[in-house]
């Protein structure tokens, strides 16, 4: 080893001391961290004046009992929260190709727009004197959509894609009732479709009927056209799908549900494929739900919030949900109430307590005005074409269970690569964690077998899709030459190895308890 | 384009290795007269940075800010003081862009505050288990009733006339499909009888409190009714401080809780996003709608955190699951459960006794104005006033003067002359001396 001149060694020293067990048991910058409830002590982390209220007006109804909750300083909160942080995979600090999830860029603008006082501190019920700015950026987000999609209408209020889902089905629902025809109850859902399609369906009050998919990835347009008739509500279709292929058929399968006196709803979820290219308006769909969260980029936060408007044909505008907002001479103001409604309009209901995603709709039309129209479709263009490069680079290796492509903003592989092997999809995606990448979403869609689906959306550098091309190409060609050491039991090098489901499942534990508790539930 | 890293020359390379000269070729499945060109969407090009903020800025310059002005809004919605490091650990990168923590290994961080989350929700509320958050409160209510609808197998649910007009009409739309959902007419500042309404069909009753005027309600006498008639009981919270300071619903026999968790950790955001929080029995877990992590171990015997039970769910059940949410408001748990951390036992206490002790004073002052009347006689940190003059035009005067005043009841469907009034730790002496000098003038 060398030292410098006071003694300190300058080199490396041994190497291959990487598993030593520590003292402390945290890991260098992996620390363990305890819960929050094991950390309190009865410190307080913010500073309120101790104002006691003995004559309270609290009708006797004053708690009895203390909550039960720890006590924490801030810099003891501040490094609890920071220490948690580091244990999470995120998009700003590698690539995240979890297809059909769209893990882009999240710009910093967006956050701090959504964080204006005008917006972020806006309160929902304040008068439409106070709120005159929020409605207008409203509109100009329902304009931006509208004419993205080519479609007459929107509704603003949904929460999230699957809530976006409901509200299609549901003004479908209300379409029917209002031309006598509330006996069509079945809605055609394909197999490959997200979850939340037949979820949403049931969740509506209608009733499931699959439409298998075809050997090249495509719904069976045939087989979906033959179960159309006169209890048929509607079809459910992702497209682009979630093959990551475009439904050549589409437009045929939209005036076969319209002949058949059905609706087209589709799951957007895959906007982002042809945002600024095709306009789903011009393929006859009746209904569509945008995730704000994916094509127009608020962040997906660990799991949320995200926001899911629909965009409605000049079929369904009619039965939007409240509220409603319009603009009249003294400017623009929301309809709360269905006897409010103007000429025409029929609300189906209210989805939630007020207006929608706000804050969403301040990051999404950030993102959409810094993009503009030739940036958003130029995002399109670089998502499908980063999606094909992988799908060209890796198919000699790993299996493309549809053809050389091209696909669109996803390229799909299954499983057939490692027959064999011993190593299953599982296997090859914890491996990759090793190797500083999150895995690809899998074992979806379903219709194929072990399936690998890999979106690595318009914001990686052709660097970045290289250097996960020559990872991803290594461990398929180790797999297949039965090195399979680094596969077993991956990951190695992730804050946790793999965690135990089944006994999560079996012996549920939700909660914190203290421990004589937690014995006696044992 | 500065959000998008490929060049021209890069372009041209990653075609060459597709095998294709142009990308439009890669969107072959696309019928041809399909394809739109730019110019057939009308909308302006891309903006730099500093365009988007100044556009951006002067929209919101169009609001008035609750921070801007004395404010005293509530219905379902508060103005409360955040905690520097909330919105500070929430921007942290690993938390704001990472998606649902589907793979444990690389989202322990997420899965723990998770897990942290869920305890603080069902301490609060007293109840046995929460979930990991639904999108709001009013949906959170919507999904409680039809949890009890699966339940009990009944269809009809029973809402007190107290519930948020907005709630219940998004109960109607939803659960509304499975069930008749009954509303109680309820007289502001009182209790409706809603045990004479429970029967043999009656899947749940459902009652919030503080109610949408203000009012504590309490949730025993209709919890021992509904289970005596093999119904269940939920309870709706919109203010969560609340329970810094009020018996929880869990101590009151609710079975379900549904609550806006928005007043903590999350700002007012015109209407959204929120967290919706979801808490009940253990003996109803497998019937719960929404996200659940659990403790487990990995590999190696450490303990770990997953989510969990997910056979509820849409992602495997599909059309059989307990409901058809995926995306929950992950950000705002988070932002929810470090707030509470930084209060913890102690400072939630205060809040709560401070906004108690606010609301008070204000309701005092108020009522002693000139034709003015307080309806609202056991209240935490809202009530509602009886007015001599319409509500909504005595708020659009006072807003006209910078002054938030309240809710008028008529803009829920309630009574022209009743307006909804909340003070907040945030409504300082001089806030309070405004609206009791707007309103004096307004109203004289």
């Amino acid at each position: 080893m060398s030292l410098n001149n006071q003694g300190r060694p300058t080199g490396a020293g041994e190497a291959g001391a990487g598993a030593i067990a520590t003292i402390s048991g945290d890991r260098g910058l992996d620390h363990e961290e305890k819960l929050i409830f094991e950390l309190g002590h009865g410190a307080v982390g913010v500073d309120l004046p101790d104002v006691q209220v003995p004559n309270d007006r609290l009708g006797g109804m004053r708690r009895k009992a203390p909550v039960g909750l720890p006590g924490l300083s801030e810099p003891e909160t501040v490094r609890h929260y920071v220490r948690l942080s580091r244990k999470n995979y995120a998009i700003d600090s590698g690539l995240y190709p979890l297809g059909s999830c769209t893990m882009k860029h999240n710009p910093r603008l967006n956050e701090k727009m959504a964080r204006l006082p005008g917006f972020g501190d806006l309160h929902p019920l304040a008068p439409a004197l106070a709120t005159q700015g929020a409605l207008a950026l409203i509109r100009e987000l329902m304009t931006w959509l509208t004419r993205l999609t080519g479609m007459p209408a929107i509704a603003m209020s949904p929460k999230a894609g699957a809530h976006g889902e409901l509200c299609g089905l549901l003004a479908i629902r209300a379409a029917l009732a209002a031309r006598g025809e509330s006996h069509r109850t079945r809605i055609l859902v394909p197999e490959s479709a997200h979850g939340t399609n037949p979820a949403t369906a049931a969740f509506a009050g209608f009733t499931v009927d699959e439409v298998p998919a075809k050997p090249d990835g495509h719904v069976d347009a045939d087989a979906l056209e033959a179960k159309l008739g006169p209890d048929v509500a509607a079809i459910m279709l992702t497209n682009p799908n979630t093959c990551g292929l475009f439904e050549p058929r589409v437009k045929e399968m939209a005036d076969a549900v319209h002949a058949a006196g059905g609706y087209f709803y589709c799951d957007g979820a895959n906007f982002n494929a042809i945002a600024g290219k095709v306009r789903p308006g011009d393929l006859g769909i009746d209904a569509m739900h945008i995730n704000l969260h994916k094509t127009f980029s608020t962040p997906h936060g660990g799991g949320g919030p995200g926001a899911g408007p629909v965009v409605l044909s000049e079929r369904l505008a009619p039965f939007a949900p409240l509220p409603l907002l319009v603009a009249d001479g003294e400017g623009l103001r929301l309809i709360e109430r269905k006897e409010d409604a103007p000429g025409g309009a029929k609300p189906f209901g209210r989805l939630s307590a007020f207006h929608g995603q706000m804050g969403m709709f301040v990051r999404a039309l950030s993102y959409m005005l810094s993009h503009g129209r030739d940036g958003v479709r130029q995002a399109s263009e670089d998502a499908v074409l980063s999606a094909n490069y992988i799908l060209a680079a890796l198919k000699d290796v790993m299996s493309a269970p549809f053809g050389d492509g091209p696909c669109m903003h996803e390229a799909l592989f299954d499983d057939s690569f490692l027959e064999g092997t011993g190593v299953t999809t599982l296997d090859f995606a914890k491996a990759m964690i090793d190797e500083g990448y999150h895995p690809m979403t899998m074992y979806f869609p379903l219709v194929v077998h072990g399936a690998m689906l890999i979106e690595p959306t318009e914001s990686e550098s052709k660097e970045s899709l290289d250097r996960f091309i020559h990872v991803l190409r290594s461990l398929a060609l180790e797999a297949k030459a039965g090195k399979t050491e680094r596969f077993a039991g991956a990951p190695r090098l992730a804050p946790r190895r793999r965690l135990d489901e089944t006994l999560a499942a079996r012996k549920p534990v939700l909660r914190w308890k203290p421990a004589p508790l937690q014995e006696a539930a044992e | 384009m500065r959000y998008l890293p490929l060049t021209a020359e890069d372009r041209r390379a990653m075609l060459a290795k597709i095998g294709v000269d142009n990308v439009d070729a890669l969107f072959r499945d696309v019928p041809r007269d399909a394809m739109a060109p730019l110019s057939a969407f009308d909308l302006p090009d891309a903006q730099g940075e500093m365009e988007v903020e100044r556009f951006l800025s002067r929209l919101a310059a169009k609001n008035i800010a609750a921070g801007s002005a004395p404010t005293f809004l509530g219905a379902g919605a508060y103005k409360h003081h955040v905690p520097a490091a909330v919105d500070h650990l929430i921007q942290r990168s690993e938390f704001l862009t990472s998606y649902t923590p589907y793979q444990p290994e690389i989202a322990q961080g997420t899965l723990q505050y998770l897990f942290e989350f869920q305890t603080q929700v069902a301490l609060l509320t007293g109840m046995e288990v929460a979930n990991a958050s639904l999108y709001d409160g009013s949906t959170a209510t919507a999904e409680a009733v039809l949890m009890a609808q699966r339940v009990t197998r009944r269809g009809k649910a029973i809402l007190s006339g107290g519930l948020h007009p907005h709630y219940a009409e998004t109960v109607e739309t939803t659960a509304g499909l499975f069930g008749e959902i009954r509303r109680a007419p309820v007289t502001p500042g009182s209790a409706e009888d809603l045990i004479g309404l429970i029967d043999e069909d009656t899947a749940c009753v459902v009652v919030q409190s503080p109610d949408v005027y203000g009012l504590i309600r309490d949730l025993k006498p209709i919890a021992q009714a509904a289970h005596a008639k093999g119904a269940l009981l939920i309870a709706v919270v919109t203010e969560i401080v609340s329970l810094g300071l009020l018996e929880p619903p869990g101590a009151q026999g609710a079975d379900i809780v549904a609550a806006e968790g928005q007043s903590i950790g999350n700002g007012l955001n015109f209407g959204g996003p929120y967290v919706g929080l979801f808490a009940t029995r253990e003996k109803f877990l497998r019937q719960m709608p929404g996200r659940l992590t659990g403790e487990t171990v990995d590999a190696e015997g450490r303990r770990g955190f997953v989510l969990t039970l997910s056979t509820r769910e849409q992602h495997i059940r599909r059309e059989k699951a307990t409901s058809n949410i995926c995306t929950n408001s992950g950000l705002c748990t988070l932002a929810f459960t470090i707030h509470m951390t930084l209060l913890g036992e102690e400072g939630l206490a205060r809040l709560a006794r401070l906004n108690h002790a606010k609301a008070a004073a204000l309701a005092d002052r108020l009522a002693k104005l000139k034709g003015v009347e307080l309806v609202t006689p056991a209240f935490f940190n809202e009530f509602t006033l009886r007015l001599p003059k319409p509500a909504a035009a005595v708020v659009d005067a006072l807003a006209a003067k910078g002054i938030l005043a309240g809710v008028p009841a008529s803009r829920l469907g309630g009574a022209a002359d009743l307006l909804i009034v909340a003070a907040t730790e945030t409504a300082a002496d001089d806030d309070m001396a405004a609206l009791e000098a707007g309103l004096k003038e307004v109203l004289s």
